[in-house]
């Protein structure tokens, strides 16, 4: 099971109304249904892995982030899930505020561009950095809005969105709590993932 | 009640026309009534004791209620077999699936060529001009008579697909899940343009009469076979026409002259020349003006999202095909955009075919899935085993 996952499933109440924003083929919702009992609705950009997640039962709606976002009501659902996609989104800080208008919660994981091997890539070898979290080279990657723990904690503070929790991911350890602000885990999380709240 | 052809794969098959009698009329979006109504039927498998496993599919503006049996005047095979059969997404021996044919259609439900008690003579035009949400009252009516209180799912395909919509708006707690198919919430300016020409075909024809051509012993034939090749070029994509033709010619070398030069042509005449044999003509008039004055929104104050309010408990599933220049996947979208504004659970997929509107009775793999998963999951929610 990936870490967050594991992470999700835990931070994610029973029966709780949950969407899963640019939920791939489905295996976390799968679980969450099947783990938590969720009432889950997906939203996923590929026809293929739409096509996935209905021939697993799961309702998913094809579209994208950026803009089918705004066609749900407000607190539609207790839990809004963006998993590792946050960095693929257009406008991500629309993205953000539209999942906590349309949830109480959102969780929100991404690959930390704080983490040493990336600054040591861009310092020491002036490339851009191919690392576990970011396998992709430059020229093929779906990441066009990578951000460091304290570039996410700006915006965060910026919409007004209060911290529940936040754990570091690493390389297949189970997650970590850490302190969100803490200059050392900027440079340690590989990846993080965050429960955010209106305040 | 006639005999019946049996169902194609050899599964259980019934049907016949139902009679509603002239203290049971059939009140109209127009304001009128239409009594008696016939409605004529088919089904396929068997209702289990709970009556929980009935499916009703709606078909599109042509089609009938020969889904999965031989048509009786083409002699072709339903409709839908590629999905009605056994070991099929719609399985007889799973379900029980009822298929009825439309208000105003011509294969036995009351329509404009039915008897217009008043004067013992075919309708015609005195038949009232009828709307979508009637042609569903009038399936929710046969539905009913049949002894099903809950359908396990409406499923429809083009014009099916809008009358999946209006049930869903006008009778939420009648139904468990809702797939649309191809369809949309509101007839476009293109559509009703596309149609507007089949119907100046159907009356620029003189055999038309008026509407009163059955009195006179002749059929609007060329009319309608002309808006039969107009409307077949919105049923597939240019891609699909530039596989299948191309510029290719019938015979070596032109004609110079206006024979059918070029295979596109020949296909298209034959497309109307059979269509004839089997549709009417006024038929194609009402049933194409029920879909031009249909706008789902409407009624809800132009919000369509207030069409499904009261569809919160209920499944949909809305399939569109990337093709498909006549009901786009614009126009689904618009749907789960509503359904998701609601608060219903929806899913949605495009299935990406070069096939245009035509890839709902076609080979179509990821079709096929969709609909198996969806309906595999609701069935499990269901109860049905």
């Amino acid at each position: 099971m990936r870490e967050d996952f594991r992470e999700i499933l835990r931070l994610t109440p029973v029966g709780a109304r949950v969407l899963d924003v640019g939920c791939g083929e489905g295996d976390l919702l799968d679980l969450l249904t099947r783990e938590r009992g969720v009432d889950g609705q997906g939203l996923e950009i590929s026809a293929d892995g739409v096509s996935a997640c209905l021939a697993r039962g799961l309702a998913v709606v094809q579209g994208d982030a950026d803009h089918d976002l705004d066609s749900f009501p407000t607190r539609a659902f207790d839990v809004a899930i963006l998993s590792k996609t946050l960095q693929q989104m257009r406008d991500p800080r629309h993205v953000v505020s539209e999942l906590l208008r349309i949830a109480d919660r959102a969780v929100v994981s991404f690959p930390n561009f704080g983490h040493w091997r990336v600054r040591w890539a861009l310092l020491a070898r002036g490339r851009m950095p191919e690392t576990r979290a970011l396998p992709n080279p430059w020229w093929s990657t779906p990441n066009i809005h990578l951000c460091t723990l304290h570039d996410f904690l700006a915006l965060t503070d910026d919409l007004g969105l209060r911290i529940e929790a936040c754990a570091a991911l690493s390389g297949g350890r189970p997650a970590r709590p850490i302190p969100p602000r803490s200059v050392l885990e900027n440079w340690r999380a590989e990846a993080a993932v965050f429960v955010l709240r209106r305040d | 009640m006639k005999a019946l052809s049996p169902a194609q794969d050899g599964s259980e098959s019934g049907g016949g026309v139902w009679r509603f009698p002239a203290d049971r009329p059939l009140r109209l979006d127009s304001g009128a009534a239409l009594s008696p109504l016939e409605v004529a039927y088919r089904t396929y498998g068997r209702l289990n004791a709970d009556r929980s496993n009935a499916v009703l599919v709606l078909h599109a503006l042509t089609g009938d209620q020969y889904l999965a049996s031989t048509h009786p005047v083409t002699g072709k095979p339903g409709w839908w077999t590629r999905v009605v059969g056994r070991g099929l997404p719609l399985d007889p021996d799973r379900y029980f699936i009822i298929c009825a044919n439309v208000l105003g259609g011509c294969m036995g439900t009351t329509g404009p060529g039915s008897t217009d008690p008043a004067t013992g003579a075919p309708y015609g035009l005195a038949f009232p001009v009828i709307t979508i949400p009637d042609m569903v009252r009038a399936q929710a009516m046969l539905v009913e008579a049949l002894g099903i209180e809950t359908l396990f799912a409406v499923v429809g395909t083009s014009l099916g697909g809008m009358q999946v919509l209006q049930w869903a708006a006008d009778y939420p707690e009648r139904i468990f899940s809702a797939i649309c198919i191809a369809g949309a919430a509101r007839h476009s300016a293109q559509n009703i343009a596309f149609h507007e020409v089949g119907r100046a075909a159907i009356m620029a024809d003189p055999d038309w009469r008026g509407g009163a051509y059955e009195a006179a012993g002749v059929r609007p034939e060329k009319g309608l076979a002309v808006a039969r090749m107009a409307a077949h070029i919105t049923y597939l994509s240019e891609a699909a026409l530039q596989r299948k033709f191309g510029r290719e010619l019938q015979s070596d070398g032109l004609s110079w002259g206006f024979d059918t030069d070029f295979q596109v042509e020949s296909y298209l005449r034959h497309q109307g020349a059979s269509f004839v044999d089997r549709f009417d003509a006024n038929s194609y008039l009402y049933i194409t003006r029920a879909l031009d004055y249909f706008d789902l929104a409407a009624a809800y104050g132009g919000q369509l999202a207030g069409a499904f309010g009261q569809a919160r408990d209920v499944r949909f599933c809305v399939l569109s095909f990337s093709s498909d220049w006549l009901y786009s996947t614009a126009e689904s979208r618009h749907v789960v955009r509503a359904l998701n504004a609601a608060g219903c659970r929806a899913s949605f997929v495009e299935i990406k075919t070069d096939k245009g509107h035509d890839a709902i009775f076609l080979e179509e793999p990821a079709l096929d899935s969709a609909l198996r998963g969806f309906l595999a999951s609701a069935a499990e929610k269901r109860g049905l085993t």
